[in-house]
């Protein structure tokens, strides 16, 4: 393959995908588009929590925190001054927020920074710690961001939560931000700073040693993924219309870690295919939390038997599969092409 | 001119005092040994000097500088390396990778740069892995440079270690039993291979060994440690006819009595 | 605030620690051994509650029937989730185990709302915990009472069998390095899966009288608990019994007597718990009790 090839083939596959996007985005029925959205969006957190978790081998519990971050500042900059007045019968919405009213871009960016600078805050005490506790206190402050926003009635109207969100996500919006995070972190991982992440996740000693700075290399990671995952939730909230401080319960973060480790911790390929399964499942077994006839039997459906049925399949994986899908690997064109030689290769022998 | 001091420096663990009131001197481009039993503390003096462990008191002072109780990744970017008695490499990293991280610590572009790919920062890569080829070229591990490091039977790695080390461009090279696991003639290879790099980098080599004919035929100066405290301190000749150190090290086997 | 408010506010609180320590105690003990965060503690909690309901409103067992055969099941139920879902992953990375505990969590918080629905459930409150003794102008229950009795007399047991018995040596010494204690001779797996025993027992003895103080069964009522209980661990000096019972007493008192002096901080209550355990892990992480060990480079 030549040199130039597997650029050429990105740049085509990328345009290709694009024209299926606006396709899509004028002919998918709502339904599809939401699923095919949330992957999206799901692929951003899966990637963000790659970059903390996979490459740099920092475990945080705290994405959570970071979303509801991003939804809020990206709800509260979006939504109309009408919608505002409705929403905040109880408690008016604090100035300057209550005169503002942002387009969509300006609103994401929003969210994304502050997001990026909440992961500065937190990322600094959190990352001075080691493995577990990490984990604990990130979750810690994730859940500290969840009450704050239940009680703050003023900002976040709190536990009424925000409705009539506008909806500004679609397919292009949010893949496009999908393939730019994954873009960046690509780029940045395969640079010196991802190899001075992934020998911080290989031995953190021998990494200091060898003049990795260790606590500005982890935060660095942390806030980048911080960033991104706020650009995520300023994108759900744009999609779902209706935010409030309850969805961002730890549960949110588990989902994060659940499809990253589906996918292959320090696998971007991984991610992506992971959130396209984990999100397409998750709908389609929706039937399952009713009843249902299969073949004449009547198989008693209970709400929750979907999230049971998740649980299950997460710990085989963590306890069998522990690679998951991809492993550590990487989708490549000459992967593909060397898949296809020998595919083909063979027949022609055959033949 | 000392390139490295230390002073009165002691290490305690609770109750147990590793290391007890160490004095070493070392001159720019010096070989120096440090030899001693299991246990003797000689890895804690690495420890202390690399600023993985905080002396419990004394100082330590490299070019001029004290380093007591500087991070780790500081003192390296003032140019001490070191290799480690359990080679710890980045194992799932490749060869090559290996080496090129040697090199993160003076990367001049910053992570936006690296991130978007920006023309500075390709500049910064291109040099990086010339660089490093150059090193794994010198150790003889060019060839595997796309291999996983983890992969490398034990001498490559060991070597792999050295090169990682020298991609920091350090002035002062620890190294931490070296010759561990080799047959006599990888020895040799060894000792010719250290007088070279020293000359090729200018570099001051402080070196911990347990094996007598590395030391002896490599250190023209050498200190000896038992438990903690150093015992001798002299050229090879001094040091096998030394008492303390003859008696120091009974009981042990025979190949690494000195003689 | 009058004194017998006061004395009423500190029984009531003495009284939870008593059950947060219970709780706490198995946090540390797992932890100790195994360096592994049971996030599934708090879910053997909310089990055992159910199990001891069913048993009576199912089964129609005599309540003290019912929950010793409870706290024996749960210990069963430790063990097993110890065998099934740690106990495959002691070689891998520390972080895998972590990552299958918030598995085995979810699972049983999802199993729980299958199996038992989301509308809660009422705990028999026997007659003999449900008296209300008048000490003056005070009014506890005697359940209060009771429980800082049982609590206390458990936590002595625990103390003896740790400390005072021959396989509490064999876990006191796992816990501090197990790879010696192997060569001891100590059995390894048989140290851990008595651990989980007894932690999950206490956390059964602890949710029956959770239950019988807060009379609605929630499937997701082990969630809070099980996380305040780890920080009261970790308060005390996660690894340390003692300290654990110390985090425990310390986190029950302190959170009624918060909500008892500032009232309009009632809604960060779960919020408090989570500062005390940042706070505590960035400027003390030993917690309380416990000692930090320097690690070997």
């Amino acid at each position: 393959m030549s040199k130039h090839a597997p650029r050429m083939l990105t740049a085509v596959s990328l345009v290709t995908f694009f024209l299926l996007l606006v396709w899509a985005e004028g002919n998918l029925d709502p339904y599809l588009r939401r699923i095919l959205n949330l992957i999206a969006i799901n692929v951003i957190w899966a990637v963000t929590f790659n970059l903390i978790y996979g490459y740099t081998g920092q475990f945080s519990l705290g994405h959570a925190g970071f979303i509801a971050i991003g939804a809020y500042t990206a709800a509260l900059l979006t939504l109309p001054l009408a919608q505002k007045e409705q929403n905040f019968f109880l408690t008016p919405l604090i100035s300057p927020l209550n005169t503002i009213e942002l387009p969509f871009l300006p609103s994401l960016i929003g969210a994304a920074l502050l997001a990026g600078v909440a992961g500065i805050l937190i990322g600094i005490p959190s990352l001075q710690l080691r493995g577990d506790y990490m984990a604990l206190v990130t979750l810690g402050f994730s859940e500290v961001i969840r009450v704050i926003f239940m009680n703050l009635q003023s900002l976040t109207n709190g536990s009424l939560g925000l409705k009539g969100i506008p909806g500004h996500t679609n397919l292009l919006w949010s893949w496009g931000c999908a393939i730019l995070t994954i873009f960046i972190i690509r780029k940045l991982a395969s640079s010196s700073y991802g190899r001075a992440f992934k020998a911080i996740r290989e031995d953190e000693i021998a990494a200091e040693t060898t003049g990795i700075s260790l606590f500005n290399h982890k935060l660095m990671a942390f806030a980048i993924a911080a960033l991104f995952t706020g650009l995520g939730g300023g994108l759900m909230a744009n999609l779902i219309s209706t935010v409030d401080p309850n969805l961002f319960s730890f549960v949110l973060s588990y989902q994060v870690v659940t499809v990253t480790v589906l996918g292959g911790v320090g696998s971007l390929t991984g991610s992506v295919l992971a959130s396209a399964i984990y999100v397409s499942l998750f709908e389609l077994l929706r039937p399952i939390d009713q009843p249902m006839t299969l073949g004449g039997i009547t198989i008693p459906g209970r709400p929750g038997m979907r999230m049971v049925m998740f649980s299950i399949v997460f710990l085989v994986v963590i306890l069998f599969y522990r690679r998951g899908l991809m492993g550590t690997s990487e989708f490549s064109w000459r992967w593909l092409l060397s898949k296809l030689e020998r595919l083909f290769g063979r027949e022609r022998q055959e033949a | 001119m000392s390139i490295l001091s230390t002073d009165g420096l002691t290490k305690h663990f609770g109750g147990l005092a590793a290391v007890s009131d160490f004095h070493v001197e070392i001159a720019k481009g010096e070989l120096v040994g440090l030899i001693g039993p299991n246990g003797s503390g000689k890895t804690t003096i690495f420890n202390l000097i690399t600023g993985l462990y905080r002396p419990t008191s004394g100082q330590i002072r490299f070019d001029g500088n004290s380093i007591t109780g500087v991070r780790p990744d500081r003192i390296t970017a003032l140019g001490i390396a070191r290799t480690f008695q359990n080679i710890r490499l980045f194992s799932e990293l490749t060869v090559l990778d290996n080496v090129r991280v040697g090199h993160h610590l003076r990367l001049g572009s910053s992570p936006i740069s690296a991130a978007l790919g920006l023309p500075g920062y390709g500049h910064e890569e291109r040099e990086i892995t010339e660089h490093s080829m150059k090193l794994l070229n010198i150790v003889g591990l060019d060839d595997v440079a796309q291999e996983q490091a983890g992969g490398l039977p034990y001498g490559q790695q060991r070597k792999l270690e050295i090169a990682r080390a020298l991609a920091t461009r350090p002035k002062l090279l620890l190294l931490d039993e070296p010759a561990a696991g080799m047959n006599p003639e990888e020895v040799r290879g060894l000792m010719d291979f250290i007088h070279h790099i020293m000359e090729l980098f200018a570099l001051t080599v402080f070196l911990v060994e347990h094996h007598m004919r590395l030391i002896m035929g490599l250190c023209p100066r050498i200190l000896v440690l038992d438990h903690g405290v150093t015992i001798a301190h002299g050229t090879p000749d001094e040091i096998q006819n030394d008492p303390k150190v003859i008696e120091a090290y009974l009981g042990v086997e025979e190949e690494d009595a000195p003689n | 605030m009058s004194l017998d408010m006061f004395l009423q506010h500190l029984a009531n609180g003495i009284s939870l620690g008593g059950l947060y320590a219970l709780i706490a105690v198995g946090y540390t003990m797992v932890y100790g051994i195994l360096r592994l965060i049971n996030f599934a503690h708090g879910d053997i909690f909310m089990m055992a509650a159910y199990m001891a309901f069913y048993g009576v409103a199912l089964f129609h067992l005599p309540w003290y029937v019912s929950f010793a055969v409870t706290i024996g099941l749960t210990a069963i139920m430790g063990v097993v989730v110890e065998r099934v879902a740690y106990r495959p992953l002691r070689d891998a990375p520390r972080i895998s185990a972590l990552i299958s505990a918030i598995g085995v969590s979810l699972l049983l918080q999802n199993v729980g709302i299958v199996a038992f629905g989301g509308r809660p459930k009422a705990f028999p409150r026997p007659a003999l915990f449900a008296l209300e003794w008048k000490f003056g102008e005070i009014r506890v229950l005697s359940l209060t009472l009771f429980i800082i009795l049982i609590t206390l007399l458990i936590l002595v047991g625990v103390f003896y069998l740790v400390y005072r018995t021959k396989i509490g040596r064999a876990m006191r010494a796992v816990s501090w390095d197990f790879g010696i204690a192997g060569l001891m001779g100590i059995d390894f797996n048989r140290v851990v899966a008595l651990t989980f025993a007894i932690g999950s027992a206490l956390a059964a003895a602890g949710s029956i009288m959770w239950g019988m103080k807060f009379p609605q069964l929630l499937p997701l009522m082990g969630v809070v608990p099980g996380l305040k209980c780890f920080i009261a661990a970790v308060l005390g000096g996660i690894g340390s019994i003692p300290g654990a019972m110390l985090g425990g007493f310390l986190l029950g008192v302190g959170e009624i007597m918060i909500v008892a002096f500032f009232p309009t901080l009632a809604g960060y209550k779960y919020a408090f718990a989570y500062l005390a355990l940042i706070l505590i892990l960035l400027l003390r992480p030993a917690g309380l009790l416990g000692r930090i060990v320097e690690q070997k480079a």
